[in-house]
């Protein structure tokens, strides 16, 4: 009591405000850090080794088709003049391709994540809402795409929607010579958000999605319009449409493959039986004017996704170097222990 | 009336003054006829009124006062303008809104900082504008209650005793008889004795009506003629004075106070300078990444025939040309990458700074308990500079030393006597326990309540009685505070309790008892009287303890009051009835048991001792009071009468009739009485041992000075006496009134009219007093060399009391080779300098000898002149402590200056009083020691110590830890921002130099605002990299900082480089995985994001040595956030944020197992080289 106010002025004694917290300080010793070396390798080189043999049990077929070389079946089709040319790639399995077998077309040197390609859309048109079909939201974003030359609003506009790709396939099982067709699945290939929320058809009027389109016209490139993308089934059109999904998620980089259809049905629900097969492709996506790449790619998954050896292997060689590197610090620890018990 | 006589003379010293400095003449009128006037149509009305307004900002001016304020800095205006870059459509990166966000953030942020202060600033403004006072009145004739922003120019002011003046005012009356009025400008410069202001000559009574003209000029220069004597100055508190009137001559802004108020120092730290360096290296780093991806993308447009379908042309359908396309690219390019100029670094490191100083000031081994002070820290941005200081110049008196003056010895008639008591007392005291202490409190302090009642009855009313004993009942609540007070009065036991000697008591008591006069008697009535020491009453002395007003108004006070009261007449009772028991007992501790007991001083117990003195100067209380032992007793002192007590309790009251007051250049004061028996004139003169015995008559006594001579250790000082005769006292006089009337070089004419009179004195004898040092000063020196730090001391002592100092604080050892330059020849400085240099140069590397240099003023002068400098500065390097005596306060910052320009060095200057607040200000870090000589230096310096010894701690440990701190911080958050932005800079090229970037640009921003800042904060602020007794016993650690290896150009380059591998490794490593797959953009990114995210908080919790639950808490804080927000973020955007949709895609990322994979790999892999 007598002493209250002497000390107004002292500081707080807490082990906070004198810096005296309880402190934990890691000492890296060598009893420490070689067995820490020694365990992180192993367990890297544990999962290398697990990444690398699951990724060599996913088959791959990959089949390069833009005919480049002049022998390639699709040679023909690469002369622009050439509409509507269909080509038939051919290839055989020597072992049954387990399935589900996953049917991506790939490209390579093709720049989704060009910057002004990747804004080249709009965000509210495809949400289904057809305010924005005749206007649009930032302006600038969809031109040159936005209006055709006779200022109609194109519906999808801009860059991303125009080029979408648009060859498509047609697979046989050549069976004694006769071609069976092997039924290809598109449902799903999407992402669930993107169908289910984030894309959206604009509400049909009087029960027709043509109806709701009024007014505007298809993008440049396409051959139809948006409401009649998939002419098999009519749920499958507009902005749902299942392949205008996969190619409205932009690849990260300019070599990728994207989820054309899935083998799941009938016959080839186990996969596909070793055999010859035939795969027609409709040839009209250009790619050689930009010195372009198509392929198709037949995979099936594991947990890990498509295969690849890369991380795998990766982790076996940083595995390993930690590894080395605590045989290498038990060497040195070693000498160094002795000839300081040598000193002493 | 009587005024006309003194105004045509100050109207013809300032209008000289003007022709000479072009100051404006400043003519106050009194406002009373124009009270009723308006405004516009007044006299004074050019002149400010008293409200003040310290705030920067106003309310509808804050925002673009602010922003042009932060507009002054450099990263503010390269953020802005990346962001309206942003807007112009061909170069844009982002949505032009987004980009906004984090220069908005910032500015935001520095904005509430800056209102905040300011609002602060605003608030204690208008306290102190709406603070009562009293303001005289026309119509009501009398003086009415108004607020001080109504104070104008021009009004008459009453102030009371122990109020604060509103402004500052012209003195005309006082309740004083003598039209003394006295203040006390603790407010002001912190001294707390206090000083006299006299009316104005003419005014001895209150003029009411008269309209009055005045001529003064400006206060913030030199005061001549008309106010000095008699300007009160604003913010001072007026005490021993009933009341005071005056008519007011400046206003607000421009009183004396308001011009001196110079806001906050800024400083620039070193580690800041080198920081800004680097950041202009991260500029060019980022043009050329930028020029990179402008040709990238040229090129890599040119390599196309014909445009492909994913190159959008312009709304017009046209291409544009590649190098133009580049050229643009470049831009969007800055945009993009920009983060690489570290926007955050500025706010983080001032928070970090913040915390520093939060935790210094903290610092309860900091702390003084005697003073109730902790260390203050007045500069905010140069904590880090305490860890880089190679120089430490410090002041001797009151810093090294702890100011406190010692009686030791004294000679009179070339007889010495030694008082070798008093030295065995102070070896005694040091050890001595409190209760001993508070004892001696007791004798001094309070009995004199009762026998000088009447004098309070004099000066005081009811109410401050009141206050006085509410004040004096605290003090005796905490007996140490009470000891600190003494200590401020100069009147602690050390000084005050002096043992007489008992050969010289028996010569004193012979001559009392033969004759009235004698040369030991004049010896002692010399000690006595010739000083400034103000004998206070009782109440003045009590007061001198801080009234706060707003304590006093507090409603818990009333109960204290009347606790209080009764206490203290207790404890006085007590104290009265035992005295002879006290004192006796204080005697005994100090074993003095005899002399004491025969002491006559003893006898007079009740009646002598209760005075209490105000000295200016320690040295003037320790002679006072050994006069006071040997039973000369000043009781009172008055303008113009001194009284004294004598041994045989008979009063002598000598007139005064002049005091030539001390001054530096004299180094002497003299007072001239009138002896009451003889009627002589006789003047007593006391100064410095050279200042005395240049001007003595007759040489009779060489042994005399031999022997003060050799009283190295302690301050000498002489005294004399001078018999004036009756004519030559008039002739001189008015001379003398001539000059003190004088308004042009006032100064020097006093000061010839002083050395005039001050010569052939009859020397009495001298005193030796010594000054002790502080405790652990040794052990503090040395503790600073081995750091490495350079230990110079500056002072303005004698070169033997100064190497006397010197080696007891072990600056200069006694194997030490010293050299002495003190020289007035400049051929013999030349030859000096010009030898020493080349002998040093051979010496130096070979034995190894530590070399002390002492140079006195006048040589160091010399030595600093053009020609020397060099030489001087050169050997200056080799010498291992530098002493540099008689040095004017001018000289010492001339020195630190010379050292840090030429020898490019940190300096530290550590002083404690007005003459050394040149050396701390021209140091690159001031240290104030707050002591003995009042607030100046601290006013002055970056940081406050109350002990020498805390140096120690403040510059090995904290000065250490906020050096690392800081700069491992800074080298964090280059290293940070690099690795990140580095990442986008590698997608470049997979984009075709397209400026995309893979991460969604609302987590690139909390990326740098939210996920990763607070971590380096809590680094910059908590990291331990070596614990405080490790730094204490290991000074050397201290040279990592001097030589600032925790932040240098190679650490930087490292950093940057450890940066591009680990930006390497967190993009090669997904990119490789996700190569060829049907991976989108952002699922791309969003691994990338993550792993980069851990990788930069690992990487940080390498660098961190001692974890504390802090650590822990904000490191994975960090981490959950990231997660969370990101979640969160991904979850709720459905397409809120085009062209990067990051619905869902966080939450799909994470429930692949690849996901985890590749963060973990390539975490690892990042930081393998660790």
């Amino acid at each position: 009591m007598k002493n209250e106010g002497k000390s107004a002025q002292r500081p707080d004694n807490t082990a906070f405000t004198q810096q005296r917290l309880p402190a934990w300080q890691p000492i890296l010793s060598a009893g420490i850090v070689i067995p820490g070396f020694l365990i992180i390798g192993l367990a890297f080189i544990g999962i290398g080794i697990g990444l690398f043999l699951t990724s060599q049990t996913i088959q791959v077929q990959e089949m390069d088709y833009t005919g480049v070389e002049k022998d390639s079946p699709c040679f023909r089709c690469t002369i622009p003049s050439n509409l509507n040319c269909t080509c038939e790639v051919t290839f055989s399995l020597s072992t049954l391709f387990t399935g589900p077998v996953f049917f991506y077309y790939g490209l390579s040197n093709y720049y989704q994540n060009f910057r002004r390609y990747g804004v080249s859309k709009d965000y509210n048109q495809l949400t289904g809402d057809t305010r924005y079909f005749k206007s649009r939201s930032p302006e600038e974003d969809c031109s040159p795409y936005s209006y055709d030359s006779n200022n109609n609003p194109i519906v999808p506009c801009g860059a991303i929607a125009n080029s979408i790709f648009n060859d498509t396939f047609e697979l046989y099982q050549i069976i004694n010579g006769t071609k069976k067709q092997v039924p290809l699945d598109g449902r799903g290939i999407s992402w669930w958000t993107d169908y289910n929320i984030k894309y959206r058809n604009p509400s049909p009027v009087n029960g027709s999605l043509a109806k709701a389109f009024d007014g505007t016209v298809k993008p440049i490139n396409w051959p139809r319009p948006a409401y009649e993308l998939d002419l098999t089934d009519p749920n499958n059109n507009g902005f749902l449409n299942q392949d205008f999904l996969v190619w409205m998620r932009r690849a990260a980089l300019p070599q990728f493959r994207k989820l054309y259809r899935r083998i799941t049905d009938g016959d080839y629900a186990a996969g596909l039986p070793a055999g010859n097969y035939s795969l027609t492709v409709h040839y009209n996506y250009p790619v050689l004017s930009f010195d372009g790449r198509k392929k198709v790619v037949f995979s099936n998954v594991s947990w890990m996704g498509g295969k690849n050896n890369f991380l795998g292997l990766a982790y076996l060689v940083v595995g390993s170097l930690c590894v080395v590197m605590s045989v290498v610090m038990l060497v040195v620890y070693a000498k160094f222990k002795f000839s300081d018990d040598d000193d002493a | 009336m009587q005024c006309s006589d003194s105004i045509p003379s100050a109207q013809t010293g300032v209008g000289s003054h003007r022709e000479r400095s072009g100051e404006p003449v400043r003519t106050v009128v009194s406002n009373l006829p124009f009270e009723d006037l308006k405004k516009r149509e007044q006299p004074n009305r050019r002149y400010e009124g008293n409200a003040i307004r310290t705030n920067k900002y106003r309310l509808w001016s804050f925002i673009p006062m602010n922003l042009f304020e932060q507009f002054h800095r450099m990263a503010n205006i390269y953020f802005v303008g990346l962001a309206i870059l942003n807007f112009v459509p061909v170069v844009n990166a982002f949505q032009p809104e987004v980009a906004l966000i984090p220069i908005c953030i910032i500015l935001a942020l520095t904005a509430v900082k800056d209102g905040w202060e300011d609002f602060r600033r605003y608030q204690t403004d208008q306290q102190l504008n709406n603070t009562p006072c009293f303001i005289f009145s026309r119509k009501q004739m009398c003086f009415v209650e108004r607020r001080w922003k109504d104070v104008r120019v021009g009004d008459f002011v009453r102030v009371l005793s122990n109020e604060i003046i509103p402004a500052d005012i012209l003195l005309l009356h006082t309740s004083d008889p003598n039209g003394v009025c006295h203040m006390e400008t603790a407010n002001l410069d912190g001294e707390t004795s206090l000083k006299q202001r006299k009316v104005v000559p003419g005014f001895s009574s209150l003029v009411r009506v008269l309209p009055i003209t005045k001529y003064l000029e400006r206060p913030d220069k030199r005061r001549t003629g008309f106010g000095i004597d008699s300007l009160l100055l604003r913010g001072c508190m007026v005490r021993n004075t009933d009341d005071a009137a005056g008519i007011v001559v400046y206003a607000g802004h421009e009183t004396k106070s308001m011009l001196n108020n110079s806001g906050p120092r800024y400083k620039r730290s070193k580690i800041e300078r080198k920081m800004n360096t680097d950041v202009l290296f991260c500029v060019v780093l980022l043009f050329f990444m930028c020029l990179i991806g402008a040709l990238g993308h040229a090129i890599w447009l040119e390599t196309f025939s014909s445009m492909p379908s994913y190159i959008v042309p312009d709304s017009n359908g046209n291409y544009t040309p590649s190098v133009l396309a580049g050229f643009y690219m470049f831009f969007t390019m800055i945009i993009l990458l920009q983060v690489m100029i570290p926007v955050s670094l500025y706010v983080s490191i001032e928070l970090v700074k913040m915390g520093q100083i939060f935790f210094i000031t903290q610092d309860v081994e900091l702390y003084d308990e005697e003073l109730d002070r902790r260390v203050q820290c007045r500069a905010l941005n140069i904590t880090e500079d305490l860890g880089q200081i190679q120089y430490v110049f410090s002041d001797k008196t009151g810093t090294l030393t702890e100011n406190k003056m010692v009686f030791r010895r004294c000679s009179v008639m070339g007889t010495e006597y030694c008082h070798e008591e008093n030295a065995a007392r102070l070896a005694v005291i040091s050890g001595a326990n409190e209760e001993e202490e508070v004892t001696i409190y007791q004798q001094t302090k309070l009995p004199p309540l009762f026998p000088l009642e009447e004098l309070q009855d004099v000066h005081t009313g009811d109410k401050n009685h009141a206050n006085t004993q509410v004040t004096a009942a605290s003090r005796r609540r905490s007996k140490v505070a009470a000891e600190a007070q003494s200590d401020m009065a100069f009147s602690s036991p050390l000084e005050t309790v002096v043992v007489p000697d008992r050969k010289l008591i028996l010569e004193v008591d012979r001559q009392m008892a033969s004759i009235q006069t004698g040369p030991y008697l004049d010896f002692f009535l010399a000690l006595a009287i010739c000083n400034t020491v103000l004998v206070s009453s009782v109440t003045a002395q009590r007061q001198r303890v801080r009234v706060n007003v707003a304590d006093l108004a507090g409603a818990e006070r009333v109960g204290d009051v009347l606790r209080a009261l009764t206490h203290i007449f207790c404890a006085a009772n007590l104290s009265n009835e035992s005295d002879g028991f006290h004192s006796s007992d204080v005697s005994d501790a100090a074993g003095q048991k005899v002399i004491s007991s025969e002491r006559k001083v003893k006898s007079g117990l009740s009646g002598s001792e209760e005075v209490c003195y105000e000295a200016h100067s320690p040295d003037e209380a320790a002679l006072i009071h050994a006069a006071k032992a040997y039973g000369f007793t000043m009781m009172e002192r008055t303008p113009h009468y001194v009284t004294v007590k004598l041994p045989d309790e008979a009063l002598l009251k000598f007139e005064v009739l002049d005091i030539l007051t001390f001054d530096s250049t004299r180094r002497r004061m003299s007072i001239i009485v009138r002896h009451p028996h003889t009627k002589e004139i006789i003047m007593y003169t006391k100064g410095a041992d050279s200042a005395i015995m240049e001007r003595l008559g007759n040489v009779f006594s060489g042994d005399k000075i031999k022997c003060v001579e050799q009283w190295c250790g302690w301050k000498a000082v002489c005294f004399s006496l001078k018999v004036i005769s009756e004519q030559e006292f008039r002739a001189w006089s008015a001379v003398r009134q001539e000059a003190l009337s004088a308004i042009e070089e006032k100064e020097e004419r006093l000061m010839e009219t002083a050395n005039f009179i001050e010569s052939s004195f009859t020397l009495l004898g001298a005193t030796g007093i010594e000054d002790r040092l502080q405790e652990s000063v040794p052990e503090t020196i040395q503790a600073l060399r081995r750091a490495g730090m350079q230990v110079w001391v500056l002072t303005g002592d004698k070169p033997e009391t100064a190497i006397n100092i010197a080696y007891s604080c072990k600056l200069l050892e006694h194997e030490d080779l010293v050299f002495t330059f003190s020289t007035s020849r400049k051929v013999l400085q030349c030859q000096l300098t010009n030898a020493s240099v080349p002998e040093q140069t051979f010496t130096g590397p070979l034995m190894e000898p530590s070399i002390g240099l002492v140079i006195d003023g006048p040589t160091l002068s010399m030595a600093m002149s053009d020609e020397l400098v060099e030489l001087f500065v050169e050997l200056c390097k080799h010498c291992r402590a530098v002493l540099c005596c008689r040095v004017t306060p001018l000289q010492k910052s001339a020195v630190v200056k010379l050292i840090r320009q030429k020898l490019r060095v940190m300096t530290l200057a550590v002083g404690d009083g007005a003459n050394d607040v040149n050396m701390i200000q021209a140091a690159d870090v001031g240290i104030g020691v707050s002591g003995q000589e009042g607030m100046q230096a601290v006013m002055a310096s970056d940081f406050a110590i109350t002990r020498f010894k805390h140096l120690q701690r403040l510059l090995l440990v904290h000065g250490h830890w906020c050096y690392s701190r800081l700069a491992n911080m800074v080298i964090y958050f280059f290293y940070k921002n690099v690795a990140y932005v580095n990442l986008l800079f590698w997608y470049q090229f997979f984009c075709g130099f397209s400026a995309t970037a893979m991460i969604d640009y609302w987590l690139m921003i909390f990326f740098n605002l939210f996920f990763t800042s607070a971590p380096p904060i809590m680094f910059g602020i908590m990291e331990k990299e070596v614990s405080d007794s490790t730094l204490l016993s290991l000074p050397e650690l201290y040279k990592r900082g001097q030589h600032s290896e925790g932040y240098r150009r190679s650490t930087f380059w490292i950093a940057i480089l450890d940066a591009f591998y680990q930006s390497l490794v967190c993009f090669f490593i997904p990119y490789w995985t996700y190569n060829g797959s049907d991976i989108g953009i952002f699922a791309f990114g969003t691994p990338m994001n993550t792993v980069s995210l851990f990788t930069i908080i690992l990487h940080l919790a390498i660098e961190i040595k001692s974890w504390t639950a802090v650590h822990w808490v904000i490191m994975i804080g960090s981490v959950l956030v990231y997660f969370i927000v990101t979640l969160a973020y991904s979850a709720i955007c459905i397409s809120c944020n085009p062209p990067s949709d990051p619905y869902w895609i966080m939450h799909k990322q994470m429930a692949d197992p690849m996901f985890y994979l590749v963060c973990i790999l390539t975490t690892v892999v990042a930081l393998l080289p660790r």
